[in-house]
């Protein structure tokens, strides 16, 4: 352990996880918006919609990430000079950020609509009876009840969008990945134990966040 | 609800009309956005035609392209061979009655779920020379790494499947004499592979995405010679990654179709377990039972 007894090192440590878990965060808040947009789509009566969330999830979903985030630097900033912030990281942080938003909105999506698809078609029938249109039916029937049968893969999603976010570090982001590279290198006696921090770190926040997502999903099931 | 049409009635009049407005809203907007996206490529002159002209040589496919998609396919093909069997086994462990091999399993098995792969691949690929004192072999570090997550990822698809075959099956295996060993291999295991099928094939499309990631500890992959090589002899990196993530499509949407075609085959068979079809629907939504990795994404 004595190389994260140098703060200098112990700084690398903390910032790698500090863009983490920015990215989580920031890529979680999009992916859910631009995902429940979609899943919406997809069940809408109007063609061209269903046509633009279904291409969106087969375009998104079967592209490797990697190739999202490399096409997110070289692609919309270097070659078509979408710039959005001055600051080199700061851009960087949020062409990531726009990557794994599109990416993860796709499995949102999916499993946004896997939910509906649990509700049982008997509760849909008799909202449209009492003259409910599609956004009331949707909104105020449909919708909580799938919600609460999609907290467990949407913590899945949740997760591995935290796993996936390491990916950034393609672009230039000192993220924990790159940072657990960068004391590898300067450390080559210690790489057990760094390998065990970072690592241990995301085992230690992740599989409790599983598991607390599983025991949320299990309290809030709907009971058929 | 089998179809989504039951969220809406058929349209009368006024639906139809509103349907026909938001379509043409939408279709405008949907145009301006692509002219949005071609003005924005024109400007930089990203239609020029010899930046995308390589593309049309043979070259260019002979050279960058189909090489890369070999090691891609290769590391992937290996990968899966490997994680399958690692699925199995460490799924068969954390099934065992012996805690002394339940509970290693099952801390492997969540550990492997937990960790990003790319950090796993860094170690593997940075770390271990530390270690061993000898170079590691790139095309080793990806197919370590994928099988290790992957296959982590894999058991408890298995795990999940052989909990959802009816407990009959097994008490009746017992009743004709077999032993432990025999009622996992000859009765749980291919049930559960045959619940589970969904979920272990949109785990290999997992896979043969994340091979994607040799490219960033510099495996010679679709990314790095089809994107990564070819842009920097011909400056069309917009283009060579439009082609590659075509490519990526194509061959997901196989193997997802081949999924589909393969589990519509054995449900119309009745060969997949009846007491599990209901359970299908929520496992291929979480393969995990709530761990900590998530899985397929």
């Amino acid at each position: 352990m004595d190389v994260f007894s140098d703060p200098l090192n112990r700084d690398v440590y903390i910032t790698g996880f500090l863009w983490i878990l920015k990215m989580t965060l920031a890529g979680g808040v999009g992916a859910l918006l631009l995902g429940v947009v979609l899943a919406a789509m997809r069940v809408s009566p109007v063609p061209v919609l269903r046509g633009f969330g279904t291409a969106w999830v087969n375009i998104f979903r079967n592209t490797p990430l990697t190739l999202i985030i490399f096409f997110c630097y070289f692609g919309l900033f270097t070659t078509l000079g979408f710039s959005l912030a001055d600051d080199i990281d700061l851009n960087n942080f949020w062409l990531g950020v726009i990557g794994l938003s599109v990416y993860t909105a796709a499995f949102v999506c999916e499993a946004i609509r896997s939910g509906i698809n649990t509700v049982p078609a008997g509760q849909a029938e008799a909202a449209r009876a009492i003259g409910m249109t599609f956004f009331q039916t949707l909104s105020i029937v449909i919708l909580p009840q799938a919600g609460r049968a999609v907290i467990a893969p949407l913590g899945s999603i949740l997760i591995a969008l935290c796993k996936n976010s390491t990916i950034v570090g393609t672009i230039g982001l000192m993220e924990s990945s790159n940072a657990m590279k960068e004391l590898i290198n300067a450390n080559g006696d210690a790489v057990i134990p760094i390998f065990l921090v970072f690592a241990g770190t995301f085992a230690v926040v992740l599989i409790p966040t599983g598991y607390a997502f599983g025991w949320l999903a299990n309290r809030l099931a709907v009971k058929r | 609800m089998s179809t989504d049409a039951v969220l809406y009635d058929h349209p009368g009049p006024r639906a139809k009309a509103r349907n026909l407005i938001l379509t043409i809203v939408f279709g405008i907007a949907l145009l301006g956005l692509l002219y949005w996206i071609y003005s924005r490529f024109d400007a930089k002159g990203q239609w020029a035609g010899n930046l995308w002209e390589p593309f049309t040589q043979a070259s260019t496919w002979t050279d960058y392209i189909l090489p890369g998609l070999l090691e891609t396919l290769k590391a992937a093909a290996v990968a899966m061979v490997l994680s399958l069997a690692f699925g199995i086994i460490f799924a068969v462990g954390r099934l065992s009655d012996h805690w002394w091999l339940r509970i290693p399993a099952g801390v492997i098995v969540e550990f492997f779920r937990a960790v990003p792969l790319l950090l796993l691949m860094f170690f593997i690929f940075f770390g271990v020379p530390f270690l061993t004192e000898q170079p590691m072999s790139i095309f080793w570090a990806v197919v370590i790494g994928l099988t290790l997550y992957n296959g982590s990822v894999l058991a408890e698809a298995f795990r999940a499947g052989v909990y959802s075959v009816p407990r009959g099956q097994s008490e009746a295996a017992y009743a004709v004499g077999m032993r432990k060993g025999q009622v996992m291999t000859h009765i749980l295991i291919p049930q559960a592979a045959r619940a589970m099928l969904p979920v272990i094939v949109s785990q290999l499309v997992v896979l043969v995405k994340d091979t994607a990631l040799g490219y960033i500890i510099s495996y010679g992959e679709l990314i790095q010679l089809g994107v990564n090589n070819l842009s920097a002899n011909f400056a069309n990196v917009v283009q060579a990654a439009i082609v590659a993530a075509i490519i990526y499509i194509i061959i997901n949407s196989a193997l997802t179709g081949f999924a589909g075609w393969l589990s519509r085959r054995t449900r119309r068979k009745g060969r997949a377990p009846r007491a599990a079809g209901a359970q299908i629907q929520q496992t291929t939504i979480e393969p995990g039972l709530g761990g900590g990795g998530g899985g397929a994404f």
